[in-house]
């Protein structure tokens, strides 16, 4: 045995007590789901770890009234203070059972429990905390004085970071006064309604937030109930699109957050050691399933050999394999059908002329797994250089000069974030300056915090996540004309 | 028996061109104050943040059951056992040497420090009382139970003096027996831009490690990174101190705070790994100073395997400099053998 | 005896050139007693794709122009409208059927709008962008950037203070502009590019289209290098199959907005994208 091979270091999970199976969290309570059960298992083993309840129509239906009572008799009432002392509440046990948190996460999405353990929980209550001091600030969110609520928020978030999204999502929309119905992913159910048991341990006012689980079908349900007044969504382009479509007229307001193929650009003066850690970050983070992704690598091309070359020294030190192992690095993709897709999208690749090159790993043969993968040889009209694969694939471009980087990066519908190496300042922020994508990460990658607006241009979505800015989507102004300042143009709209 | 197997001998010994030919063979062209300023500002900068970030991942690696047993063993296998006093004294050093041949008293299958550090005028007292464990040349400590000899030089730790008295310094203890130089740079010269001096003195110490057989003490250079402060000042001033012949590149002299951190670490594996990358060549790397727990010491040997492989784990390739830190780890490994925790009064002080 | 009047043909205003229709299609322009005023080119979805190719290659230019210089040019308009009062009121009085001083007090409004609007180029950002407290050592800010090209539906009623209300607002960031002008009162639209062709506004930043807002209008929501669609005088149109069209890209879309939009800093936000940048910070 050499040093290298860490001894298992696993996670204990007597820390997590499961129930057998859960219901939908309407009104405060868990209550039987009317559609078909099914299982949320663990992508690392196959196992099944519990039975979830499906949502239909009346069972929506039923979420969305709780939520509207809610909002009505209950928490439009409160004051603001009154609103950010409950999110604290929350911020809190959301700290205090960070641990159990974190094993379910990995347990039920395959991430590596130092991932759950160090990014996304920490986050999840920061976030709570940062949106908790807002609730009684709303005047300050760009909005004028006294901006209102919007009503009932219908949210539906993705499986890759399961209760990250539900933090980004439900926090900002308690703070500005919004009840909320949230659907959590299919495949990742578990930590959501964890967190319905910490809604009642922090004794929230029933129907204040309201979680329905279920396939995409509940999900579009809730979307499309006539009585949500907010819509906000982060996962593919193609259901936004769908949902911008189906909203279209209804006066809904919307915040999407959807795909990404993020250019990470490498110049030849970059600090080249942080930069390959950053590069390692940027796509096999949570096995690349990340809408923001540095999953195309734009390296200037009198470097490209050597960045390639100590890539590889430093991928083949990644540790791929059981999730709650505290050395893992890379852990499970989180289900068969993103699997296949991945498989299918890195075969394209080689078809396309691509050269395939992943470090020598023992996959576990139960579980979905995909060793970290990259191409060389990649031409921008490859589809893996166009599409987004959502796993820990890498595709690997040459450019010559800054604006042919520029023009590659923005060579995209996408347009969600980006990376930029350099040690040279001017450079950097010239580049960062014609990048059109919403975070532009300079000499680091991945970084997410609770005060800075997250989100796309072109068809990664609209609307942003975080900050001031993430608040102000959850709000209207009092009065919309009420900048209007010129008595002249009043004097002639009377007329 | 120990549970870790005996390091392997390295196949190239790092020392194969003289300095000015390596320096050339990497720069090309001459080797003049200009051109050594232009390589070592041309290298690629490094960022903060970044490299801080890495080394803070590394931390949080999770060493158990038999790794933690093998990470102990290692660890104490790549100490310098060090005593730099002013108060020092022949009967210090003598108990220094036999905390070094058995660490645990109670233990003797307790593996042996690779090495005790001294000041010069106590390297004779320490080749004496090691006897027949004092190891034979620069290479083999660690082999069969050996111990080498570490001398501090060079108008230790402040460098202030004549280049003369530095390699007088140095000689007096190569003489002596000392298996290994620990020197320290001009950071004077190198924080004022005069990167050929720092080179020429390394050079000429590095001459005087020479034996009389022809043979090198082994060189390791001080940067004092305390006092660098920056990392693309420690970045450079690694990479000068091996272009000049340097076969170890050292942390700190334990005199300066901050003393080794698990960043300038790392940072100095990175360049030793990129140099390797280069010619092939391997260089070893020394923290000293500030590491005084296992837990602490366990990050640094995560460091060395995740950066520049396991190889680099031998008391040829790397080495703590330390004091405290072996009785914390002896207390660990009393932990590990009989299940329950140790204390202060079940190690000897030194 | 009367002299006999020169009649204006009214063309379209793409990439700062006069072209007719591509179709060589016009139509009658009435006054409000339903006499010819004149006519106006019929715009086609060939004039609405010619117009989009000369606004985006105008985004470039005008969107990384300074604010301060934005703001100079959009005042410039402001002067230049100023010098042709009578032009404007006159037609404004002919097409709407007001009398002289409503016609008049519109154009003083859509004078002051322009005003105010210019003003907020070289500000906007500091007020809609954040310098954000990240926990964490690094320097991290959001600040909004024109989104690119925005195709925007005149109000129908209002032809000047209406237009002006929607364009202006839109220019401010650096977006470029594709408007369908109203269909029944063109008259101040066009004249309106004449002003632009004469100020310092570069080709292709305005565009005017005159015609139906039904036969163009789904051209430019299903256009991919289109990047907001803003329906404000789309209210009588079939304007939730526009924004369906739109979201195939999914453009930015602004409902219909009857009457005449209020100058408010959302209108300029709306057209923007946040971009937040983030670098490490050390002393070391």
């Amino acid at each position: 045995m050499t040093f290298l091979d860490y001894a298992p270091a696993p996670e204990s999970t007597a820390i997590l007590t499961l129930k057998p199976s859960y219901g939908l969290f309407i009104g405060g309570e868990f209550v039987a789901g009317r559609g078909s059960p099914f299982q949320t298992i663990s992508p690392a083993t196959e196992v099944p770890i519990a039975e979830i309840a499906s949502a239909n129509a009346e069972d929506v239906d039923d979420a969305v009234k709780a939520a509207r009572l809610a909002y009505e008799t209950t928490w439009s009432r409160l004051s603001g203070a009154d609103r950010g002392k409950y999110l604290f509440r929350i911020a809190r046990l959301v700290q205090e059972r960070a641990r159990e948190l974190a094993v379910a996460e990995s347990l039920d999405n395959g991430k590596p429990i130092k991932e759950s353990r160090d990014v996304d929980i920490p986050l999840v209550a920061a976030w709570f905390f940062y949106y908790a001091g807002w609730a009684d600030k709303i005047d300050h969110a760009g909005l004028g004085a006294n901006p209102r609520a919007l009503g009932v928020a219908a949210q539906v978030i993705p499986w890759n970071f399961p209760l990250l999204m539900l933090a980004w999502k439900i926090a900002p929309a308690l703070a500005a006064g919004n009840t909320v119905v949230l659907k959590p992913a299919e495949t990742t159910p578990l930590t959501a309604l964890l967190f319905a048991e910490i809604l009642q341990q922090a004794d929230l006012p029933a129907g204040v937030v309201n979680i329905v689980t279920g396939a995409g079908s509940t999900g579009e349900l809730l979307v499309n109930h006539p009585d949500v007044n907010k819509v906000a969504f982060t996962g593919s382009t193609a259901v936004g699109r769908a949902i911008a479509r189906s909203t279209a007229g209804t006066g809904k307001k919307l915040t999407l957050e959807l795909g990404g193929k993020a250019a990470n650009i490498v110049f030849d003066d970059a600090p080249m050691e942080q930069a390959i850690e950053g590069i390692v970050n940027g796509i096999f983070f949570n096995q690349g399933h990340v809408c923001c992704a540095g999953s195309r690598l734009l390296v200037q091309e009198n470097v490209h050999d050597e960045v390639v070359e100590r890539l590889k020294l430093r991928l083949s030190t990644l540790r791929v394999g059981d999730p709650l192992d505290k050395n893992t690095d890379v852990g499970a993709i989180n289900s068969r059908a993103q699997l296949n897709r991945i498989r299918e999208l890195s075969t394209v690749g080689e078809d396309e002329g691509a050269t395939r090159w992943s470090p020598e790993c023992v996959l576990p043969e139960k579980g979905f797994w995909f060793a970290p993968t990259i191409f060389t040889s990649v031409s921008t009209s490859h589809r893996i250089a166009r599409e987004e694969v959502f796993g820990p694939v890498l595709s690997i471009l040459t450019f010559r000069t800054p604006a042919e980087a520029v023009a590659k990066a923005n060579n995209t519908p996408y347009g969600l974030s980006a990376g930029i190496w350099s040690d040279k300042g001017s450079k950097v922020l010239g580049v960062a300056d014609q990048l059109r994508a919403g975070v532009v990460w300079i000499n680091c990658f991945n970084q997410f915090d609770p005060a800075s607006p997250f989100g796309g241009y072109k068809e990664s979505g609209y609307g942003r996540e975080g900050g001031r800015h993430g608040l102000a989507a959850y709000l209207q102004a009092a009065d919309t004309n009420s900048v209007a300042t010129i008595t002249q143009i009043k004097k002639a709209q009377s007329k | 028996m120990t549970t870790f197997e005996e390091p392997a001998v390295i196949v190239t010994p790092p020392h194969t061109l003289a300095p000015a030919q390596r320096a050339l063979a990497l720069i090309g062209g001459d080797l003049t104050e200009k051109s050594l300023r232009l390589h070592l500002e041309g290298l690629s900068g490094v960022d903060a943040v970044g490299l801080e970030a890495r080394a803070s991942a590394l931390g949080t690696r999770s060493i158990k059951n038999a790794s933690k047993v093998r990470a102990l063993d290692t660890i104490i296998g790549l100490i310098d056992l060090t005593t730099l006093e002013g108060a020092d004294t022949p009967g210090k050093v003598r108990s220094l040497v036999a905390k070094a041949l058995a660490p645990d008293a109670a233990d003797p299958t307790t593996p042996r420090v690779a090495a005790v550090c001294v000041y010069g005028d106590m390297v004779s007292e320490a080749v004496r009382a090691l006897g027949s464990s004092h190891a034979v040349g620069s290479d083999s400590a660690g082999l069969n139970g050996a111990v080498n000899v570490a001398a501090v030089a060079t108008a230790f730790p402040s460098g202030r003096a004549s280049l003369a008295v530095k390699v007088a310094d140095t000689a007096e203890a190569v003489v002596a027996g000392a298996n290994e130089i620990d020197m320290v740079i001009d950071r004077g010269a190198f924080l004022s831009g005069r990167y050929g001096l720092v080179f020429d003195q390394i050079v000429a110490v590095k001459e005087a490690c020479r034996r009389a057989d022809g043979s090198h003490a082994h060189l390791k250079v001080i940067l004092e990174t305390g006092e660098l402060t920056t990392y693309d000042n420690v970045r450079r001033a690694s990479w000068l101190a091996i272009l000049a012949g340097g076969d170890f590149i050292k942390t700190s002299t334990g005199k300066v705070a901050p003393a080794a951190t698990l960043p300038v670490t790392l940072l100095m594996l990175q360049v030793v790994r990129e140099w390797h990358r280069l010619t092939g060549e391997r260089i070893g790397v020394k923290p000293a100073g500030g590491i005084r727990t296992s837990k602490d010491a366990i990050k640094y040997l995560v460091a060395v395997a995740e950066t520049v492989g396991e190889e680099w784990l031998t008391p040829q390739l790397f080495r703590f400099g330390a004091s405290s830190l072996l009785n914390d780890v002896l207390l660990q490994r009393q932990k590990l053998s009989t299940g329950h925790y140790s204390g202060a009064d079940y190690v000897t002080m030194d | 005896m009367t002299r006999l009047a020169v009649t204006k043909t009214y063309k379209l205003y793409i990439g700062g050139k006069f072209p007719r229709s591509e179709s060589g299609h016009v139509y009658e322009i009435l006054d409000s007693n339903g006499a010819f005023l004149a006519n106006a080119a019929k715009a086609s979805r060939k004039d609405a794709r010619d117009a989009v190719v000369a606004a985006r290659a105008a985004v470039s230019g005008w969107s990384a122009a300074s604010g301060y210089n934005r703001g100079q040019v959009l005042y410039r308009i402001a002067e230049l409208l100023e010098g042709r009062r009578a032009q404007f009121i006159s037609e404004i009085q002919h097409s709407e059927g007001v009398s002289e001083a409503a016609a008049s007090g519109q154009v003083d409004a859509a004078i002051d709008v322009w005003v105010w609007y210019a003003g907020w180029a070289d500000k906007y950002v500091q007020v809609a962008g954040n310098g954000n407290p990240v926990t964490g050592p690094y320097f991290n800010i959001s600040t909004p950037e024109a989104t690119g090209v925005v195709a925007i539906l005149a109000p129908q009623g209002s032809s000047l203070l209406g237009l002006v209300s929607v364009i202006a607002p839109a220019l401010v960031s650096g977006n470029t502009v594709v408007v369908v002008a109203s269909a029944l009162a063109p008259l101040s639209a066009i004249s309106l590019g004449e002003v632009l062709a004469t100020s310092d506004v570069p080709g292709g930043v305005v565009n005017v289209l005159t015609g139906l807002a039904a036969e163009i209008a789904p051209w430019l929501a299903s256009h991919g290098d289109v990047n907001a669609l803003d329906l404000a005088g789309g209210e009588e149109l079939d304007w939730i199959e526009l924004q369906q069209l739109a979201a195939e890209t999914l453009k930015r879309v602004r409902p219909p907005e009857p009457g005449i939009a209020a100058p408010t800093i959302e209108r300029i936000t709306f057209f923007t994208e946040t971009k937040t940048v983030w670098h490490p910070k050390a002393m070391i």
